[in-house]
């Protein structure tokens, strides 16, 4: 057993650094990570055990608990909930005999809440022994269950057919779906693979690339929008015996899923920017950071790298330019949202817990093992290879004046046709919501949780100081209310997540709650602020719901919304706006809930909290004067 | 070349050497910037946010942000002063921070913070959350009800090889420091003591002597926190 | 200028607070020229017998009882005053917050060493006695509080203090001296 701890060790050559590989085999091999195998561990790698247990504990699918024969992690995201999730957590819970967040006696069944899977468009959905499964219901998950009880193959459990595209190739085989509904540029099956590379960079001096991607004014397609060509003249410029290229793969938003489909239809595409921004910047390592949750493509993945390296795409003095040497290596996560940070997914990389970094200094300065380091999006990166391809010109002429190009768009919710829609810069929210099919909406959260809560009203019937509001220049906060407003990052920048509900839904207890449960859940726990306020917030909000709130409690949460901005990260800093945007929005909700005739309410409960002493010593309670 | 830099804090001119942080930089010239999670001697890590200054009306860490010429900081204004009030009240409402019983009473820099914005009760409900105390070193006590999550010990704490005796365990809000086991046990009384020293709350309590400052003559009993900087 | 009423109580708090309140030593001469004591263990009025300007809580809230009087103060009083770290805080008795209540009697009253003379392991139940809390609250918690005066116990110079500002309508100052936790 020790031995088994030493080889894998010894695989990853004793490096600290590939910690995550380390803990992800030894969970292959037995599930979880045992005391022995932490002490093994410690002492191989030169830490302490609680350094090693620090990494484990950070990170959701890591365990050193024992975990169980088949392992179901059901995801909890707001559109799972929308579809259902509640019967089909009841109809697992039952047929399991089980709650979740535990393990079954006999070691058969482990349940697991689990935070948004990247399948908001056929959920619920679950990891089963890394297996996805989709559009789950009371009857399928009985079958399930019943096919476990039978000790059955968990592959052979799958009850719908493989997925559309890819995602019936023989390294993948899963039943996710594609839904691709409106291509673009990017979603186009019409192209060469590695074209760029092989034929067209040399050509072209580095700089000359980087002038190209800076004038096509192409920007992070992850959420942050940083202009792309600045972030490779900036890791260029820094001296470093290595340069690193990651291609952030972890699109942990809510309510995204995008990426998800880039990889499994496009990976060439996402792959070729890649080389494309090594031999912009000078880099020679290269790093996928995927998230665990898909991690039913690595196989897949790892074998589109090989066609790669065997067409020359990837390796030595590739595309016959000589001394062009770089290669991918694909990360996988293991379960935690803030990962997506590009920090946090550094320190992840060199196997540590996924906590920001302080900035300055920045990645393209010192990024992973210290070498300064470019961050892009697997959209952003697919993005360059066209305008490689097709000039900067061509990419401007797409868009808006201040956005060019295109956006993948991941809509759910409350829609007809939820999926992948490519749009241009510039489509408004009224023209996404025809186009999926969605009616009788009441909102839209555009950009996931950490994004804006938009409502419903018209601009027709807007009064002239709302009309001004409207015109007010949109800090992230302000009058985000209307469906004329343009996919612009002047107006509404996304990372592309839109989540829609319709009239039906209770904005504050399902949506907002949900999210305040996610921003409590992926926190880091570092910053002061974060770690604690997100709860606070949550417990003032179920305050408001149950009636006892009064006016000041929406003003502390406003006000207590102010002192969350100080945090380290974008997570952090973003965690109260659930809360925030919907005060903004949809204030007459919370209105509806606060008592009017009084400004104090402790929402103290004598009866239930004397219950428990009185049962205990056996006595009746007796309350006077009240 | 020149190796000074001109900035300003609050209006005031500070000159400082390249490379300096803003926190260092501004104690050296004399003006407080509070700080917890901050340690003199090792890297610094921005978790507590105390130390949060605007810039370019942008929030900031002033132990992490290296000075720059012409940077202007805003660190005495109104907002950031109950910015930093809340975030104390915020450590005093998460953990049980009972200071009567506390043996760090008097030389605790949360409490002193506590002292010097004037927290008479804080703005946030209490949550009295139910935390253990790990008592199996024979050196210290770790006390998670008053642990601030700065990482001061964990920097600071090291054995000869440079393994760290203390290391964070879960995340969220579920995040403690914890003392690792096996070297918890044999901790030398140095160590012990200076992680005692170290920690800004009374999360580490060496073991034996206690309450040996007798009430007037502690650290903070007469002059704030900060004033030791503040000309 | 006619007298300001004062009330006080002890709640869950050790008396400590009105210790306090009597170290004020010879200025208490002075405060009986201000101010006029209503309900409190000062003078032993149990019930109030007009409204009070200024109530002062020592001590949280760890039982039925406290609660009702603190309640009854709030009712009876124009300013309520939380003094000490048990009425700001819970303080002390708040201790056992991480704890179940039943984990508490069971040590109290059953399993604890000095209960050796309990042979008999009676549980107080009689339905005369206060009921107890699932956990001890300080005192903002369950009723508004208008002013906090901390301290373990509240220096006696911040009593005085804060009694005067409230009584002459006065801005209080807070000298770094006298406001402590402990």
């Amino acid at each position: 057993m020790k031995e088994k701890v030493v080889e894998i060790i010894s695989k990853y050559n004793g490096d600290r650094s590939r910690l995550m590989d380390i803990l992800l085999d030894i969970h292959d091999w037995q599930g979880y990570v045992d005391d022995a195998s932490v002490d093994v561990l410690a002492s191989e790698l030169g830490i302490s055990a609680a350094e090693v247990n620090e990494t484990i504990s950070f990170y959701h699918f890591f365990s050193n608990k024992p975990r169980a024969k088949y392992n179901i992690y059901l995801n909890d995201s707001i559109t799972a909930c929308m579809r259902g999730r509640a019967q089909v957590e009841q109809a697992f819970e039952n047929e399991c005999g089980i709650k979740f967040g535990t393990v079954s006696a006999d070691g058969v069944f482990g349940l697991y809440d689990t935070s948004c899977q990247g399948m908001n468009d056929q959920g619920p959905a679950a990891i089963i022994n890394d297996l996805v499964f989709t559009n789950l219901t009371p009857y399928r998950v009985k079958a399930l269950v019943d096919g476990m009880k039978e000790g059955k193959e968990i592959k052979d459990l799958v009850y719908e057919a493989n997925g559309d595209g890819n995602n019936a190739d023989p390294d993948m085989q899963v039943m996710v779906q594609n839904h691709i509904r409106k291509g673009g540029m990017l979603l186009d099956k019409n192209f060469e693979p590695y074209a760029v590379v092989n034929n067209m960079l040399k050509d072209k001096s580095p700089e000359d690339v980087i002038q190209i991607v800076q004038d096509s004014n192409l920007r992070g397609r992850g959420g942050a929008g940083f202009p792309t060509g600045l972030k490779w003249r900036f890791g260029r410029r820094v001296e470093g015996e290595h340069r690193v290229i990651i291609c952030n793969a972890d699109e942990g938003e809510p309510g995204t899923f995008k990426d998800r489909v880039m990889l499994t239809e496009f990976p060439e595409l996402v792959f070729e920017g890649m080389a494309i921004a090594a031999y912009a910047t000078g880099a020679d390592i290269g790093l996928v950071y995927l998230r665990y949750e898909y991690r039913y493509m690595l196989d897949f993945l790892n074998r589109k790298l090989q066609e790669m390296r065997d067409a020359n795409a990837l390796g030595k003095d590739i595309g016959g330019i000589k001394d062009f040497n770089f290669d991918i290596r694909i990360q996988l996560g293991a379960g935690a949202y803030v990962c997506g940070e590009e920090s946090a997914l550094i320190e992840s990389l060199e196997g540590k817990r996924g906590e920001p970094r302080d900035k300055p200094p920045f990645p393209v300065e010192k990024g992973y093992l210290d070498y300064p380091t470019i961050v892009n999006n697997v959209e952003t990166l697919a993005a360059t290879v066209k305008i490689l391809q097709n000039g900067s010109e061509w990419f401007t002429s797409f868009g808006t004046k201040d956005s060019h190009g295109t956006k993948l768009l991941s809509v759910s919710g409350d829609c007809r046709f939820p999926g992948i829609y490519e749009v241009e810069w510039g489509t408004s929210i009224r023209e996404v919501l025809q186009m999926c099919g969605a009616e009788n909406v009441q909102a839209i959260q555009v950009g996931g949780p950490s994004g804006v809560l938009i409502g419903t009203r018209d601009i027709d019937h807007l009064n002239k100081t709302e009309l001004m509001n409207w015109y007010k220049p949109s800090g992230m906060m302000t009058a985000e209310k209307f469906f004329d407003r343009k996919l612009s990052y002047s107006d509404l920048p996304t990372g592309g997540s839109m989540i829609i509900f319709n009239k039906d839904r209770n904005l504050l207890e399902e949506v907002v709650m949900n999210f305040m449960d996610f921003f409590i859940e992926e926190s880091c726990g570092s910053c002061s602020t974060c770690r604690s306020l997100p709860q606070i917030m949550k417990e003032k909000l179920e305050k408001i719901l149950s009636g006892a709130g009064v006016r000041q409690d929406i003003d502390d949460l406003l006000s207590w919304g102010k002192v969350i901005k100080v945090s380290r990260c974008g997570l952090g800093q973003t965690a109260a706006n659930p809360i925030l945007s919907s005060i903004l929005n949809f204030r007459h909700l919370y209105e509806e809930h606060i008592q009017a005739m009084t400004d104090y309410d402790n929402t103290f409960d004598m009866e239930g909290l004397v219950k428990a002493s009185c049962d205990f010593v056996g006595r009746k309670p007796v309350f006077h004067n009240s | 070349m020149n190796n000074t830099v001109k900035f300003k804090i609050d209006g005031n001119i500070v000159t400082a050497e390249k490379g300096q942080t803003i926190v260092e930089a501004a104690h050296a010239a004399g003006i407080y910037i509070p700080t917890l999670c901050n340690f003199k001697g090792v890297k610094p890590k921005g978790c507590c946010r105390m130390c949060s200054v605007k810039i370019n009306s942008r929030y900031m860490t002033a132990c992490t942000t290296p000075v720059s010429d012409g940077m202007e900081v805003e660190n005495n204004i109104d907002e950031l002063v109950d910015m930093r009030k809340s975030i104390i009240e915020l450590m005093f409402v998460s953990g049980n921070h009972f200071c009567p019983s506390c043996e760090k009473s008097g030389n605790c820099e949360l409490q002193a913070l506590g002292y010097r914005y004037q927290m008479l009760v804080p703005r946030f409900p209490f949550s009295f959350p139910q935390k253990g105390i790990d008592a199996s070193s024979p050196k210290i006590m770790k006390d998670q009800n008053r642990c601030i999550m700065c990482k001061r010990c964990m920097k600071t704490i090291k054995d000869e090889n440079g393994k760290n005796y203390f290391a964070f365990k879960n995340r969220s809000n579920k995040v403690e420091v914890v003392l690792d086991a096996e070297m918890g046990k044999t901790m030398p009384d140095d160590l012990a003591k200076l992680a005692m020293e170290n920690c800004p709350v009374g999360s580490i309590i060496y073991k034996e002597i206690g309450y040996n400052e007798p009430i007037g003559t502690r650290k903070y009993d007469k002059t704030p926190i900060g004033s030791e900087i503040e000309v | 200028m006619s007298k300001k009423i004062i009330a006080t109580t002890s709640l869950a708090g050790c008396f400590g607070c009105h210790m306090s309140i009597l170290d004020i030593d010879e200025r208490i001469l002075q405060l009986i020229e201000l101010v006029e004591f209503n309900k409190s263990p000062v003078d032993d009025i149990k019930k109030f017998t007009k409204q009070v300007d200024i109530g002062i809580i020592e001590g949280g809230c760890c039982n039925s009882e406290n609660v009702e009087v603190l309640k009854y103060f709030r009712e009876n009083c124009n300013i309520l005053v939380s003094l000490g770290e048990c009425a700001i805080m819970g303080g002390l008795p708040a201790m056992r917050n991480g704890i179940p209540v039943e984990e508490c009697l069971q040590e109290a009253y059953l399993d604890g060493p000095t209960v050796s003379l309990n042979k008999e392991k009676i549980l107080p139940n009689d339905p005369e006695l206060p009921m107890i809390l699932e956990k001890v609250f300080p005192c903002h918690e369950v009723v508004k509080v208008d002013y906090f005066l901390p301290g373990c116990p509240p220096r006696a110079d911040l009593i005085w203090d804060a009694l005067v500002a409230l009584v002459t309508g006065n801005e209080m100052d807070l000298p770094y001296e006298v406001v402590k936790f402990d």
